[in-house]
């Protein structure tokens, strides 16, 4: 009985007929693919991406050269030498991510006594060579000019659980 | 011999000791600001609080003397509450700024602050601020992280002996300051540094350089005097960043002077990092192959006895065993160590070293110091003899110029003659004492017949006796005593070297002495400095931290050094330069590794093999004195510039500015 039953199913293409008006539903359901260069997908607060070095609203670079995000970096991707600047304070006279070594753990964000190194929201900063993926504090600085609103919204919106 | 009880583990302790040492005995860690081993107690931080039955209160274990029957209890609740308490009051005035601070990562603070802080700050009025105070280019201060435990101000006052920092004000006003803003001009001021538990005192030449994790640190030996600190060498990379001491009690102690310590930006700066061949009178870079070529050239037809060679300052054993051996295989015996000129026997160890040992000079009762400044010459036998004169009561007389030593020295004047013609008084001391010394200096030694005539003088104090013997020599060099006990001398000194037909001249990394041009020159040093004027041909070599070598103290003290950093460029170890150029001149030297180079050493001179004392006896050789006379002087009169390192530092150029225009400074910012 059974047997005959297994026949008339698939003599019938009973499973095929199925796929098919499953592929039919999903035809007129709205799409869950999104046009990717157009548009893109929600980014939550804590989104780690492109990192970034803030400055103080009055322009005074946040970063004191304390070489902690650099201790805690697990793929010692962060390269910082530090001196006093003229005026005696301690800054970094280089600071260096080697983008190709960071695994977007987000560690050095937390690390940073003045948040000053950040993960901005970005994630679109591929690149055509690997040489451009070094990047140098003038370059996270002006990342940071760059993204700053969006860096304090979302700072100020993760507050509340920190 | 007090026996108590620490945490029910029952300790012996010696007669003095105090509660701390006793609960240490027992393996217990107390934490601690203002106590330190070598200082005297001051008992004003009091983190150190314990527990003791039958005690009201909790005790500061650092001030409490050790006594019998004492019951000790350093975990209970109470103890951790009442350092939970004091650690709160300590950081009502520190600031949180551990992330700009240098001492951030080896922190006292810190570190304790992990185990006794509250975590968060119940204190919501002002913090105390205070103004930076000027301490010299050496020392960067940031007095707001002050805690006040004044070991900075014990340290000045009892071991560098300049009362030049103190406390001003009371309670929360106190302040450490150099009270006229003044450099502080000892020696060893770099030590206030190590000792400040917190960033108050840093290192304004180290400053925001580096955290100390990021430091490789490899064990070293000071080459900057003949003391042979032991060092450890924090590195970065190809860059030595800092020198710190390593405790050594028969050494060191658990300081440094300051030329050791801040000397070592010189090893980035004006290196050579290439060989030079001069070509019709001026120097061109060349590879090694075209150096080695023209030595070749140079030396065609030249016997052994053209052929001289003189070794410098702070070359390891090894180099200068290799030196020697190569210039032996060219038929040259005709090397000196000695080129600041100084003249003295050579025979035997015992005539040329400290015989007193570092250690020992502490318990000398009599102290006659000739031609001398041992402050300048090797600051930390200076605080070792300050210790003989203010701990032990000895008494100090000195021949040669006036300085100021930091102890009371009866100066008798600067005439060489004093030595055959001793004032009574000096006799009278001398012939009560029980442990006499006498220090000859390297300044004094360039007089001809003085060492003889200090020898003379040394028989008529009796300096020498049953296991004692106080003669010393006070060397300069952190090469001298290797060289010298591989018989790197010549009769009449660096000034003989010249005589007769010496048509070609190695050098070895000697910069303190007038080359005369006109010969062949042979440079082999570290830096572009007096050496390499008239050399011919100039060969890179790696300096003290860049190889791993073997150096003896003045007081013949054999110690290896580790290798921390590469040599720059094409600048190799010297040995195997020695080695390399051995094989271009046909002349091959039996040793392809540093072992077996050691191996070969060992074999001539075991005592050089093995770490501990180079071997000596007390009776010294016989000498024939003359009347000498005329004003003695010391080997040096600017400290900070002796040597091609130190002369190519920029830290020690500053402090011989601020040293020169005092006027001149800025007040810190």
């Amino acid at each position: 009985m059974t047997a005959l039953l297994r026949s008339a199913k698939s003599l019938l293409l009973l499973e095929f007929v199925g796929g098919l008006w499953l592929t039919l539903k999903y035809f007129f359901r709205p799409k869950v693919t999104l046009n990717y260069p157009y548009e893109k997908g929600p980014v939550s607060p804590r989104f780690r991406g492109e990192h970034a070095l803030r400055r103080y609203p009055n322009g005074e670079e946040r970063c004191i050269a304390c070489k902690l995000c650099e201790a805690v970096c697990p793929a010692l991707a962060i390269t910082i030498e530090a001196e006093p600047r003229d005026d005696g304070s301690r800054r970094t006279t280089r600071y260096d991510i080697d983008m190709t070594k960071c695994i977007y753990c987000g560690l050095c964000q937390e690390a940073c006594p003045v948040d000053a190194i950040v993960e901005t929201p970005n994630f679109e900063f591929s690149t055509e060579t690997r040489e451009e993926l070094i990047y140098t504090k003038d370059k996270l600085l002006a990342n940071g000019e760059k993204w700053e609103r969006a860096i304090a919204a979302n700072i100020a919106a993760d507050s509340e659980y920190r | 011999m007090p026996r108590l009880t620490v945490d029910g583990i029952e300790v012996e302790v010696p007669n003095g000791a105090t509660v701390l040492q006793a609960c240490e005995a027992a393996g217990a860690e107390i934490p601690r600001f203002c106590y330190h081993e070598r200082l005297s107690i001051a008992g004003n931080c009091r983190m150190c609080l314990v527990e003791m039955e039958k005690a009201p209160k909790p005790v500061a274990s650092c001030a409490m003397p050790a006594a019998d029957g004492q019951v000790i209890h350093t975990r209970t609740e109470k103890v951790k509450k009442a350092r939970e308490g004091v650690m709160e009051f300590l950081l009502i005035n520190h600031p949180l700024d551990c992330p700009i601070c240098d001492q951030g990562g080896e922190c006292d603070l810190q570190d304790q602050s992990l185990a006794y802080g509250r975590g968060h700050n119940r204190f919501d009025e002002n913090k105390r601020a205070v103004t930076e105070k000027y301490m010299g280019p050496l020392i960067k201060t940031a007095m707001t992280r002050c805690i006040h435990c004044t070991r900075c101000v014990r340290f000045a006052e009892e071991v560098a002996g300049v009362e030049e920092i103190g406390a001003i004000g009371r309670g929360e006003s106190m302040q450490i300051t150099s009270y006229l803003e003044k450099a502080v001009t000892s020696e060893l001021s770099g030590n206030v540094i190590d000792l400040c538990p917190v960033g108050a005192l840093t290192s304004k030449p180290y400053a925001f350089k580096a955290r100390p994790w990021e430091l490789k640190k490899t064990d070293s030996i000071d080459v900057m005097d003949a003391v042979g600190s032991n060092i450890v060498i924090g590195s970065r990379g190809a860059a030595v960043l800092r020198a710190t001491p390593r405790i050594n009690d028969d050494v060191n102690e658990e300081w440094l002077a300051d030329k050791s310590r801040f000397a070592v930006d010189g090893l980035q700066e004006r290196r050579l990092d290439t060989p030079w061949v001069r070509v019709a009178g001026k120097l061109q870079k060349a590879t090694w192959a075209e150096a080695f070529g023209a030595i070749a050239r140079g030396l065609e037809g030249l016997s052994g006895d053209q052929i001289g060679g003189i070794v410098g300052d702070l070359n390891a054993v090894e180099d200068m065993a290799a030196f020697k051996d190569l210039l032996a295989a060219l038929g040259a015996t005709r090397i000196e160590s000695r080129q600041d000129g100084a003249l003295f026997s050579t025979v035997q160890p015992q005539d040329w070293l400290f015989n007193s040992g570092l250690a020992g000079i502490e318990t000398a009762d009599a102290i006659l110091l000739v031609g001398t400044n041992p402050r300048q010459e090797a600051a930390l036998v200076n605080a070792r003899l300050r210790k003989a004169v203010k701990k032990g009561g000895a008494k100090a007389f000195a021949i040669g110029p006036v300085a100021d030593l930091s102890f009371p020295v009866t100066q008798l004047g600067d005439d060489a003659a004093l030595l055959t013609d001793l004032p009574k008084a000096v006799l009278d001391v001398f012939a009560k004492a029980e442990r006499p010394a006498i220090i000859v200096g390297m300044g004094a030694l360039k007089t001809p017949g003085l060492y003889e005539a200090a020898r003379a003088a040394a028989a008529k104090l009796g300096v020498v006796k049953d296991g004692w013997n106080g003669f010393n020599l006070l060397h300069t060099a952190a090469a001298r005593a290797g060289a010298l006990r591989m018989g790197l001398a010549i009769d009449g000194g660096v000034t003989a070297l010249g005589n007769g037909d010496l048509k070609a001249l190695f050098l070895l990394g000697a910069d303190e002495v007038n080359v005369q041009p006109g010969r062949f020159t042979v440079y082999i040093g570290t830096h572009g400095d007096r050496g390499v004027r008239h050399a011919d041909v100039i060969l890179p070599a790696a300096a003290y931290t860049e190889k791993s070598g073997t150096y003896v103290n003045l007081e013949g003290r054999v110690q290896r050094a580790l290798r921390a950093t590469q040599p720059p460029g094409d600048a190799r170890e010297d040995w195997t330069i020695l080695r390399a150029l051995s094989s271009v001149l046909g002349k091959k030297l039996p040793y392809d590794d540093i072992d077996a180079l050691r191996r070969r050493i060992a074999e001539e001179w075991p005592d050089l093999g093995r770490a501990g004392l180079i071997e000596r006896t007390h009776s010294l050789s016989d000498v024939t004195a003359a009347p000498v006379k005329g004003p003695l002087a010391h080997a040096y009169s600017n400290y900070h510039l002796t040597n091609p390192i130190a002369r190519a530092s920029a830290t020690m150029a500053a402090c011989v500015s601020s040293l020169l225009a005092p006027e001149n400074r800025e007040a810190a910012e």
